[in-house]
């Protein structure tokens, strides 16, 4: 049968172009810095907005508030799109009242900014649960120390609340590697529209999917073990689960 | 001494604060005004041609994450039983389905699915010749399947964790009372673990209502469907993508308090 042929055909995932192995490679590496990136963009809000819905005057509280339940509600391919246009407006936009040329927004740079700002609202709502569990006695005592805000949150707060904030970190990450697929519905090239580009090109469908879904599955399992280390190492000290 | 003394706490939880607080006042005028300017400065012409058509694929959305989150419980039941008690090969097989779906995209297996299967169909003449070839041909089955057993895999992990939790004690009165094991599963075990598990299965259900736009690539006409209709019709960016995420918010807004409810009807004994 053709499919069988089709489907065992290993010479289409050589690395070399006849192949299409390098490509798919290609692809893994860019939707690998996709999540790398939004997940430290993501990182950066998430920290932000945690201490703003804790700290913050009443107006921040809520206009945080307002962002982090919009953002939960709507489907991420809806926000990828909006995101996608409204951000690369926006720059434009700003460029164009200083006076500058229009730019083309790199696809990496928007794909960043949009999973960035979705893992924000999440982590913001994760890294608000574990700085709440933080025993205030400790934050107290640095204060009694005379620390600074800043060097309170850089020595305390955000070491102690680690072993809480991990377990949802570390789904959220898994999260943002599997959200970087919607992606191609943009058009940006990682892994899943490579993928079926292939697919399209030399019909071996089966074959090509099934090898992204393994790539996909090894991130995930590798990244499965690398947090359980980080998991063993954060919550030493620590008696028993919490 | 004791007048002067500052008690700094790191931490002051908010007091319960009220709806309608002076800045809130001033926040929901901004918001007004944002709401007016939308409405009058953006287009929305296109709306009343399209009226029907939206409808409809709300409804389909709706179908979609009814009949999916339905059968995907039923499938999960089975796949979280055998986890907690089922015999070695099964249990096995039940984890490695979990992690599989688990740990690549929907939009890849949904992909696979209507691309990949769709075209090793398409090849055996027996099956194009069956009397089930219009229903393969048609994208609405692949994309049932592929959110279907995405619920399942995940809600199934929810259930493992729900049946595990049920107190022995309460399992160990039921064989006490002489209940077979079906009518302890039947009356105790599913009921309990079913209570455990329901505020994960609101949101587990909002994450499906949020991935019911992906059938939209293969095809199926649902609401985010009509909207890149509208998009391609009209040119317009942002005003139907707007709207899409405000029909969605609603969409989410009911679920949870749909959910609310069902919860607040569980019998429990205090707080």
């Amino acid at each position: 049968m053709a499919v069988d042929a089709g489907f065992l055909n290993l010479n289409l995932l050589a690395l070399s172009p006849p192949g299409w192995g390098g490509v798919l490679l290609e692809g893994f590496a860019a939707s690998l810095q996709l999540a790398v990136g939004g997940f430290t963009l993501g990182l950066m809000i998430g920290i932000a907005g945690a201490f703003g819905k804790l700290y913050g005057g009443p107006i921040l509280r809520d206009l945080l508030e307002v962002y982090t339940t919009v953002i939960r509600a709507v489907p991420e391919l809806v926000l990828i799109l909006l995101l996608y246009y409204a951000g690369t407006d926006a720059v434009n936009a700003l460029l164009g009242l200083v006076g500058l040329p229009r730019v083309d927004i790199s696809g990496l740079a928007a794909g960043i900014f949009v999973i960035g700002v979705v893992q924000g609202a999440y982590q913001t709502e994760v890294l608000r649960g574990a700085i709440k569990a933080v025993p205030p006695g400790q934050i107290e005592a640095a204060r009694a120390y005379g620390m600074s805000p800043l060097k309170t949150l850089r020595r305390i707060t955000l070491p102690a609340m680690l072993p809480y904030a991990i377990p949802g970190l570390s789904n959220l990450w898994l999260i943002a590697t599997k959200d970087t697929a919607l992606l191609a519905v943009v058009g940006f090239s990682e892994l899943t529209l490579v993928t079926r580009q292939a697919a399209g090109s030399t019909k071996a469908y089966m074959l090509f999917f099934c090898a992204a879904g393994l790539m996909y599955l090894t991130l995930t399992l590798v990244s499965n073990r690398v947090i359980a280390i980080i998991e063993k190492r954060a919550r030493r000290g620590i008696a028993g689960p919490v | 001494m004791s007048e002067t003394k500052v008690t700094m706490p790191a931490y002051v939880p908010p007091p319960p604060r009220r709806l309608l607080e002076p800045h809130r006042i001033f926040l929901i005028a901004v918001f007004g005004v944002i709401v007016f300017c939308a409405i009058y400065f953006m287009r929305w012409d296109w709306l009343p041609k399209y009226q029907t058509r939206l409808l409809y694929g709300i409804g389909e959305t709706l179908f979609l994450l009814f009949s999916t989150a339905a059968v995907g419980f039923l499938l999960a039941l089975p796949i979280g039983l055998v986890q907690v008690t089922g015999p070695w090969p099964l249990a096995a097989l039940a984890r490695g389905f979990c992690t599989l779906i688990r740990g690549t995209p929907l939009l890849l297996q949904l992909w696979l699915l209507y691309y990949g299967l769709g075209s090793v169909f398409a090849q055996y003449p027996e099956i194009r010749q069956s009397m089930f070839w219009p229903y393969l041909r048609d994208a609405w089955p692949y994309g049932f399947t592929a959110l279907m057993l995405s619920f399942a895999a995940y809600e199934g992990e929810v259930m493992r964790g729900a049946f595990a939790g049920v107190p022995r004690g309460e399992l160990e009165a039921a064989r006490a009372f002489g209940m077979n094991r079906f009518t302890m599963f039947r009356r105790i075990w599913l009921p309990r673990a079913f209570y455990r598990a329901l505020p994960t299965l609101s949101g587990e259900t909002v994450l499906q209502l949020k991935s019911t736009p992906l059938v939209a690539t293969i095809t199926v006409v649902d609401a985010y469907a009509v909207i890149t209709r509208v998009r391609q019709d009209t040119f317009l960016v942002y005003e139907p993508l707007l709207l899409l995420a405000l029909i969605y918010m609603c969409l989410t807004g009911i679920l949870v308090l749909l959910f609310r409810y069902l919860e607040s009807r569980i019998p429990s004994r205090g707080a």
